[in-house]
């Protein structure tokens, strides 16, 4: 088993090697990248005994030859727009693969915002010293092979700069698309989206990452995106994976927090048939507030795996958080929320919540709220639900003429509706409807 | 319109109607009355087919039809409403939503046109005149947040727009002050024509001053211990329920003392 596992790996060794002379870069990165290879050797993909990762496992994915992509893949969608909401026409980029297309990519709403290659930036005179001081810094690699790997073959990606004081009007959209259209014959590939965000004092944007896959064939997203918000600094930062479902998708997405800043997080999660969603904030300025928020929708064998850690570090943050989970068939879901208050963060005020809806007796959620507090003048709350559909709602639906099935339809909605509808662009909300109920195999005409 | 014969119902085994007899025809209010645990809530939900009444013996016609027959959705389709005690919150489903998904079902049933979301607004502008909400209660999710006479305003708006034939109100005064108890009495009394029917099911006489009714019966013990005109109620509020319980067992010869 062991040798096994180590052989598996070794094409990750060997890819890297020919990446390093594909794609040369500056002496920085290649310590980072030598480093996070060297990581990977020791630790591999993380394991069911690692405690982070008890209800999730690897296994499979760390056996197969996901092969890591050298250079873009010859990719021409004529209609790549389809990806894109109306209200992101403008300002959309397409990574494929984890390489960001510029063919493919609409930057003509962007105004000031700087959004180029992160590859590019790192060697950039005008960013690399942003790059070289924020690139690794929040998705620690050394503790998670995963994070380990996607460093390992940063050879694209997307560097984010929004200047001081600029508000950008226009959200901005980011599809990072698996083209997972190879044919039996080729190997599987394994892409390694990373994005880094750095927003200067008092800007504000929003930002959509959507993580979509071209074909039905097998493939391994492993992305990482970091974010660093200055002081007064705003961000919306909407994710929405919906990955074909014989996409493996693990991900982390690390903020940090500058002072009086305002991180807004949703994270919804439909597709794939392994997801796994590392979201840590670290709130190490005062005045901060966060909301992380997110919606997970499993059906058939789909696994689905959120841990959040919100890092109360400073005196009068704010977090708030609600995950909502909506399971399926024999869908699996695991919820692992963490919040920590550190000695000296007064005044902290922080909310967690996790609920989910269990729509069929195989389903399963495995939920684990924690809260480690070492202040003492705080304010915190946490909890957790798991439920079905409640039989006196149900009734009282029908009683109003709803057949069974329009009403569970209804009440399912509703249920992710909590999460949905905080959601502040509407074609993103109203494509969410219709998503999660198609996910659900039910329609509503509503 | 209406025919309930003989009708026994149990809940969890526990026998709660033993007998009910009662007819209602279009144009007319009858009053349930009695102490708790008489089984008059019962009785609406049996109406209203709530799935854990199980009925026991007796039938109930309704239109011709055996309502007993027929699941909650395909009752409330035909036109049976019932007016909840203590409404129930659906979260994230604003009140719109849910009335004209609710009215489309019906319409569908019946075999006519669906109403688009805007065509449905005005008539739902229309119809919350009867209970004099505001806008604001229609983009709201429904029940969540209300205040009890706010969701008892809601259940007669929801019946404002479905239009039953045959509406029961379950303890619809239940909670409520005299300035809502009046508005919801007064949407009721809009909604009365002669070709439809009301059921109100209370404990007090206080709704009865509103609502007047044509027939009131009095519940004890899971049948009707006594029936007469308005005045029935008027005499209830004077003298309580426990003459009527006490007449019921001397009757039965169970002679059990009042309780």
């Amino acid at each position: 088993m062991v040798t096994e596992l180590v052989k598996s790996e070794n094409h990750y060794q060997t890819a890297f090697r020919s990446i390093r002379e594909s794609s040369p870069t500056v002496p920085w990165v290649e310590l980072v990248r030598s480093g996070a290879i060297d990581r990977f050797e020791q630790i591999g993909f993380p394991t069911v005994r690692d405690e982070e990762w008890k209800y999730t496992n690897l296994a499979a994915l760390a056996k197969e030859t996901f092969q890591p992509a050298a250079a873009p893949v010859e990719f021409a969608d004529a209609n790549i727009a389809r990806f894109a909401y109306p209200e992101t026409k403008n300002a959309h980029l397409v990574v494929v693969n984890g390489f960001l297309r510029d063919d493919l990519s609409t930057r003509t709403g962007l105004d000031e915002i700087v959004a180029i290659d992160l590859f590019s930036a790192v060697a950039d005179a005008r960013y690399n010293k942003i790059a070289r001081k924020y690139l690794a810094r929040n998705a620690n690699y050394h503790d998670n092979g995963v994070k380990a790997l996607n460093t390992a073959f940063l050879q694209s990606g997307v560097f984010l700069w929004i200047p001081k004081n600029v508000k950008l009007e226009t959200p901005l959209q980011i599809t990072f698309l698996s083209d997972t259209t190879q044919a039996p014959t080729e190997p599987k590939r394994a892409s390694f989206p990373r994005l880094l965000v750095v927003a200067e004092e008092n800007s504000s944007a929003t930002l959509i990452e959507s993580f979509v896959s071209a074909g039905d064939g097998s493939h391994f997203t492993n992305a990482i995106a970091e974010i660093v918000l200055k002081d007064g600094a705003r961000l919306e930062h909407y994710r929405l994976q919906n990955e074909h479902r014989n996409v493996y998708h693990v991900a982390t997405t690390a903020a940090e927090l500058g002072r009086a800043s305002s991180y807004d997080a949703t994270s919804i999660n439909l597709g794939a048939q392994l997801a796994r969603h590392d979201i840590s904030v670290v709130m190490d300025h005062e005045g901060a507030e966060c909301w992380v928020d997110g919606l997970y929708v499993g059906g058939a064998t789909q696994h689905t795996d959120t841990h959040s850690v919100i890092d109360h570090k400073e005196p009068n943050c704010t977090s708030h958080q609600l995950y909502k989970g909506i399971l399926d068939g024999n869908a699996r879901a695991v919820f692992n929320g963490k919040i920590f208050v550190r000695e000296g963060a007064q005044k902290t005020d922080a909310m967690q919540t996790n609920k989910n809806l269990l729509l069929s007796p195989q389903a399963r959620v495995d939920t684990k709220p924690q809260l480690e507090i070492y202040a003492d003048d705080v304010k915190c709350a946490h909890g957790a639900a798991v439920g079905q559909i409640d039989e006196e709602e149900l009734f009282y639906l029908q009683t109003r003429g709803m057949n069974p099935e329009l009403a569970r339809s209804l009440l399912t909605y509703g249920f992710a509706e909590e999460v949905i509808g905080k959601i502040k662009i509407d074609s993103i909300r109203s494509q969410l409807d219709e998503a999660v109920l198609t996910h659900l195999h039910t329609r509503l005409e509503a | 319109m209406l025919e309930i014969r003989n009708l026994h119902a149990a809940i969890d085994g526990n026998e709660i109607l033993k007998g009910i007899n009662l007819t209602v025809r279009k144009g007319e209010v009858h009053a349930i009355m009695g102490p708790n645990g008489s089984g008059k809530s019962t009785l609406a939900k049996v109406l209203a087919g709530h799935p854990q009444y199980e009925v026991t013996a007796g039938e109930v016609i309704y239109e011709g039809k055996n309502l007993l027959e027929m699941p909650p959705d395909q009752r409330a389709r035909e036109g049976v409403f019932m007016a909840f005690q203590y409404p129930i919150e659906v979260p994230g489903v604003s009140n719109a939503q849910f009335l004209r998904l609710a009215y489309n079902e019906k319409r569908k049933h019946h075999g006519e046109e669906e109403l688009d979301p805007l065509e449905f607004k005005d008539l739902l502008k229309e119809r919350a005149k009867v209970v004099e909400m505001d806008a604001s209660f229609m983009s709201r999710s429904v029940n969540e947040g209300f205040s009890g006479g706010e969701k008892k305003r809601n259940e007669i708006l929801q019946m404002a727009v479905l239009e039953p034939k045959l509406a029961v109100l379950d303890e619809t005064d239940s909670g409520l002050d005299i300035d809502a108890l009046r508005v919801v009495a007064g949407g009721v009394n809009q909604l009365l024509t002669p070709d439809n029917a009301i059921i109100v099911v209370t404990h007090y006489q206080r709704l009865l001053n509103y609502i007047v009714p044509h027939y009131v019966h009095v519940l004890a013990g899971g049948r009707i211990a006594r029936e007469g005109g308005k005045e029935l109620a008027l005499e209830l509020e004077e003298r309580g329920y426990d003459w009527i319980t006490s007449v019921d067992t001397s009757k039965t010869g169970a002679g059990a003392p009042a309780i």
